[in-house]
C-alpha cells in the first residue's frame, strides 16, 4: 500500500523525463497521479483538488535542472507544500497557568479516554506535573471504570462522581477538587459524540463555557475518511479548539485526514497517539506526517543529509559498484565510515522509501560498527573482495585477529550477504533513481 | 423462515430512515445538482458523480469501476437520461455489494466471533445482537475474550445485564482463547442457542495480535469443530480506505463471514464497504445506527442502495 504512490509517481514521472521545463502539458499526468495518491490516502476530495492546483501553480515554468529529474523536482514541491500545510513545525501546549484545564473531545471510539491517560502520564513523567483526570463520560458503559483503571496504571488520581449523571456537575466539582488538592493540570475526558447530535454538542458546549479550558483538544482517528472535514469543522464551530490529536498512527493508514483537517480548520496537530499502551504518545512532527501521507519515507532529508556528508567521488564510485553488483567488504568498510559521519545507519536506511521494511530485520546498531571494522580489518584484501572464499579456517583466523568469535564473524558475513542483497534490491528503478539523485545533488552542490 | 429473519422482521424502519437521512440528502442533492437541466450523461455529470462517490469514501478504484461501467453503457446506448443513470447506478452498485447468504442456524450453539480494529464498535454490536437474540427467545452466552483493554469486561457485562445474556469471563490479562473455550463449554452445558465472542480491538498490521485471533479460532474448534460459525468484521463507518487493509488482514487471519458497518448515524457514509464487499466477496450483514441497544439493523442491500438513489428525490 505504501509503495503505491511511489509506483504511481514513477509512472507519471516517466512522462516528464527528458523535458527541460515543467509545462501545462507535461505536468497534467503527474498531477493526476498525485491527486489520486492523495485520495487513496483519504485526503478529502476538495482538499486534494486545491492542493494539486497549488502544486501546479508552483511547478509551472520551473526549470528542471539537468541533474535533477523533473519528477524529483515535483516530489520536492509536493513534499514542501505538504509540510507547509501540516503546520511547518510542532506547536506545544502552554502549561504555565495553574491549574491548566484541558478538555478532551471527539467522536465515539476515537481514543479520547486512552489519550487522556497518556497525556497525564506524559505530563507527570516528563514535565513533573501533578495532573488530575476527570471522568465526565456518564454515557458509555464502564467509561468511568476505564479511566479509573488507566489512572491506576500510571498512579494519577481520577476524579469521579459515581452518583452523578450530570457532566456539568462533575466537571464543576472536579475543578474545585483540583484547586484544593494543588493539581496543576486538570484533564477532562468526555463522552464520544457525533457532530450532528445536537443535544450532545450542546452539552459539550456548556461544559466548555463552564470550565473555560485553557486547552481544548479534538481527538481524531487517523484512519478517518472523507468525513473528517465535516466533523473537525463542526467541533471547531462549537468549541474553537486549540489543537488536534491524531490517534492510532501505529496502524498502516496513510492518514490523509490529517491534511484535510489542517486545511479546513487551520488548527495545529499537537500530539499523536501510536499504541494502546499509555507510553505510546508523541508530539507531532509535520514533516513525518507529510511523508507518511505520500507514503515515501523521508526522501528529502535523506537527500539533504547525504549532500552534507557524503563524499561526492566516493558516492559516485559506490553507485557504480552497486550498479555493477560487485560490492565488496572494502566498500562496506568505506560505507560504514561514511555512515558513521551521517548518523544512525538504520535511521538512514529507513529514510529510503521501501527500504524501511527491509532493514527492520537487519541488526545494524551503531556500537556494532567497531567490531565490524575490526573483523574486516582482519581479513586479507582478497577475502574482502571475494567473501565467498572465507572457509572455516579463514573464519578462525579472522576471529582471532579481530578478538571476536567465529560466531560473530559468521554473523557479519551473513549481514554482509543481506546487505548485498539489499543493494541488489536497490537495483530496482526506484533504488537506482535514489542513488542517482543523491549523486546528482552532490554534483550540484559543488558546481 | 430462519430465526434470524424472524428476529429482524420488526425492522426499525424509522432508525434506518433517520440514520441514512443525511447520507441520502447529501448524496441526492449532489447527484440532483449534477444532473439538473441535463438530458444525457455527459463528461461533466460523470465528473460530478465521481466527486459524489469519492466524497462518500467509495475510493478511487471502485469509483472508476462504477464510472467505467456507466461510460460503457452510455457509449453503447448512445443516450442516457437522468432517470436511466439513476437506475443504472443502483444496478451497478448493487452488483458490487454482496448479499448475505441465508444461514442455516440449525446447530446449537451457533458461535459468532466479533473482530475488528480498536474502537469500531465490537462490544456495542455484541450488546445489540444479544438483545435481538434474547428478544426472540434465544438463549445467549457472551464470552469476554477482550482481556486486554481497561474495563473491557465491565463494559461488556453492562451490556450482558441489559440483554439478560449470560457472561463468561476471566480476569484481566487472561488468555482470550481460554475465555472463548470456557464460553463454549458453558453454552453447551446450559444449552444456549447463540454464543457471542467479543475480542480485543487490534490493528490489522500487528502480526502477533492477528495470530492470537487464529489461535482463538483453533481452540474453539476443539469443542465445536465448526466454530466459529460466523466471524463478523466490524468496520467503523467513518473509516476511509484503510478499511480495505483491515478487511484483507482480518480475512487472512480468520474466516470472515460478514461485515457490520457502525456509526452510520453520523455524517460518514460508509462507501468503502461497496469496494470491500466486492473485492473480498464478503456480505454486509448489519449496520449500526446509534449507541442504543436497538440501534442495529440487518443490512438490506436494496434499502441501502435505494436510500442513496431514491427516485422521488431526483428532480
Ligand atoms: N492501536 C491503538 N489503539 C488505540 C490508540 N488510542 C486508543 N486506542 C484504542 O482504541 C480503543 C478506543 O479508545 P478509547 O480511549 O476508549 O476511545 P474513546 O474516544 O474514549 O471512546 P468513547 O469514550 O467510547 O467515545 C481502545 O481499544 C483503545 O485501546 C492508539 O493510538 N493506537
Ligand atoms: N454513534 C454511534 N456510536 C457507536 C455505534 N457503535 C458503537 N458506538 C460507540 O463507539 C464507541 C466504541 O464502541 P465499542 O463497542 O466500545 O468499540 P470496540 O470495538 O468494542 O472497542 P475496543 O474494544 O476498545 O476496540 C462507544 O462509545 C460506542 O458507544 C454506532 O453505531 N453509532
Ligand atoms: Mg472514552
Ligand atoms: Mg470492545
Amino acid at each position: 500500500m505504501f509503495d503505491n504512490l511511489q509506483e504511481q509517481l514513477d509512472r507519471a514521472f516517466h512522462i516528464l523525463k527528458g523535458r527541460g521545463k515543467i509545462t501545462e502539458i507535461n505536468i497534467a499526468e503527474t498531477l493526476k497521479e498525485v491527486r489520486r495518491a492523495l485520495l487513496n490516502a483519504d485526503v478529502n476530495f476538495k482538499v486534494a483538488k486545491e492542493f494539486t492546483n497549488k502544486i501546479k501553480e508552483k511547478s509551472l515554468g520551473q526549470k528542471v535542472l539537468t541533474s535533477l529529474q523533473p519528477g524529483q523536482l515535483i516530489i520536492k514541491i509536493v513534499h514542501d507544500e505538504l509540510v507547509q500545510l501540516m503546520g511547518g513545525q510542532n506547536v506545544g501546549i502552554d502549561f504555565s497557568k495553574t491549574p491548566t484545564v484541558v478538555l478532551i473531545a471527539g467522536l465515539q471510539g476515537s481514543g479520547k479516554t486512552t489519550f487522556s491517560g497518556k497525556l497525564a502520564h506524559f505530563l507527570e513523567s516528563k514535565k513533573h506535573k501533578k495532573p488530575l483526570l476527570v471522568a465526565a463520560d456518564v454515557y458509555r458503559p464502564a467509561a468511568i471504570e476505564q479511566l479509573k483503571v488507566l489512572g491506576g496504571q500510571i498512579q494519577v488520581p481520577v476524579f469521579t462522581l459515581e452518583e452523578s449523571k450530570n457532566p456539568l456537575e462533575i466537571t464543576e466539582k472536579a475543578l474545585d477538587y483540583g484547586r484544593v488538592h494543588f493539581h496543576d493540570v486538570v484533564i477532562v475526558d468526555t463522552a464520544g459524540r457525533l457532530a450532528v447530535d445536537e443535544v450532545m454538542m450542546k452539552e459539550i458546549k456548556a461544559i466548555h463555557e463552564q470550565i473555560h479550558p485553557d486547552e481544548t483538544l479534538f481527538v481524531v482517528d487517523a484512519m478517518t475518511g472523507q468525513d473528517a472535514v465535516n466533523t473537525a469543522k463542526a467541533f471547531n464551530e462549537s468549541l474553537n479548539y486549540q489543537g488536534i490529536v491524531l490517534t492510532k498512527l501505529d496502524g498502516d493508514t496513510r492518514g490523509g485526514a490529517a491534511l484535510s483537517i489542517r486545511s479546513v480548520v487551520n488548527k495545529p496537530i499537537k500530539f499523536i497517539s501510536n499504541g494502546e499502551k499509555l507510553q505510546a504518545i508523541d508530539i507531532f512532527y509535520p514533516e513525518r506526517m507529510a511523508n507518511r501521507i505520500l507514503g515515501m519515507g523521508d526522501v528529502v532529508s535523506l537527500v539533504e543529509k547525504a549532500c552534507e556528508q557524503f563524499d561526492e567521488e566516493q558516492a559516485k564510485k559506490l553507485y557504480k559498484k552497486i550498479a555493477k553488483n560487485n560490492f565488496s567488504f572494502d566498500d562496506f568498510l568505506k560505507q560504514i565510515q561514511q555512515i558513521k559521519k551521517m548518523g544512525n545507519m538504520k535511521d538512514l536506511l529507513g529514510m529510503i522509501p521501501g527500504l524501511g521494511k527491509m532493514t527492520k530485520n537487519i541488526d545494524l546498531k551503531e556500537d556494532t560498527f567497531k567490531q565490524t571494522e575490526a573483523i574486516i580489518y582482519s581479513m586479507t584484501l582478497k577475502e574482502r573482495k571475494y567473501p565467498k572464499i572465507i572457509d572455516m579456517g579463514r573464519k578462525k583466523r579472522i576471529a582471532k585477529g579481530s578478538g571476536t568469535s567465529i560466531k560473530e564473524v559468521e554473523r557479519l558475513l551473513k549481514q554482509f550477504g543481506q546487505m548485498s542483497q539489499l543493494m541488489r534490491q536497490m537495483q530496482t528503478p526506484f533504488g537506482r533513481e535514489m542513488l542517482k539523485t543523491m549523486t546528482a545533488h552532490m554534483g550540484n552542490n559543488k558546481t | 423462515m430462519s430465526w434470524f429473519k424472524k428476529i429482524f422482521s420488526s425492522e426499525k424502519k424509522e432508525i434506518l430512515d433517520k440514520g441514512l437521512q443525511r447520507t441520502k440528502n447529501s448524496f441526492f442533492s449532489k447527484i440532483g445538482r449534477a444532473i439538473a437541466g441535463k438530458t444525457k450523461v455527459d463528461e461533466e455529470v460523470l465528473d460530478r458523480l465521481e466527486e459524489v462517490l469519492i466524497s462518500s469514501d467509495v475510493g478511487v478504484n471502485t469509483t472508476l469501476k462504477i464510472i467505467n461501467q456507466i461510460e460503457e453503457r452510455v457509449a453503447r446506448d448512445k443516450y442516457m437520461n437522468v432517470q436511466e443513470l439513476h437506475s443504472i447506478l443502483r444496478e451497478e452498485i448493487g452488483v458490487l455489494l454482496k448479499e448475505p447468504k441465508e444461514e442455516m442456524q440449525s446447530v446449537q450453539p451457533w458461535v459468532i466471533m466479533v473482530v475488528g480494529v480498536n474502537g469500531v464498535g465490537k462490544t456495542t454490536t455484541i450488546g445489540k445482537l444479544a438483545h435481538r437474540f434474547e428478544n426472540s427467545g434465544k438463549k445467549v452466552t457472551i464470552g469476554a475474550a477482550d482481556t486486554f483493554r481497561a474495563a473491557a469486561v465491565e463494559q461488556l457485562s453492562r451490556w450482558a445485564e441489559k440483554s439478560n445474556a449470560e457472561l463468561i469471563k476471566q480476569g484481566q490479562g487472561a488468555d482470550p482463547a481460554s475465555v472463548a473455550f470456557d464460553a463454549l463449554q458453558a453454552a453447551i452445558a446450559r444449552q444456549s442457542d447463540v454464543v457471542l465472542i467479543d475480542t480485543a480491538g487490534r490493528l490489522h498490521n500487528k502480526i502477533n495480535l492477528m495470530n492470537e485471533l487464529s489461535k482463538i479460532q483453533r481452540v474453539m474448534k476443539k469443542l465445536i469443530p465448526e466454530a466459529p460459525h460466523e466471524v463478523l468484521l466490524i468496520l467503523d463507518g467513518s473509516t476511509g480506505q484503510n478499511a480495505f487493509e483491515q478487511a484483507r488482514a482480518f480475512k487472512f487471519a480468520t474466516r470472515i463471514s460478514g461485515l457490520t458497518v457502525t456509526k452510520l448515524d453520523g455524517t460518514a457514509k460508509g462507501g468503502m464497504v461497496i469496494g470491500i464487499s466486492d473485492q473480498f466477496q464478503i456480505p454486509v450483514k448489519y449496520i449500526g445506527l446509534g449507541e442504543g441497544i436497538e440501534d442495529l439493523l440487518p443490512f438490506d442491500k436494496d434499502a441501502f442502495i435505494a436510500s442513496f438513489f431514491d427516485n422521488s428525490s431526483i428532480a
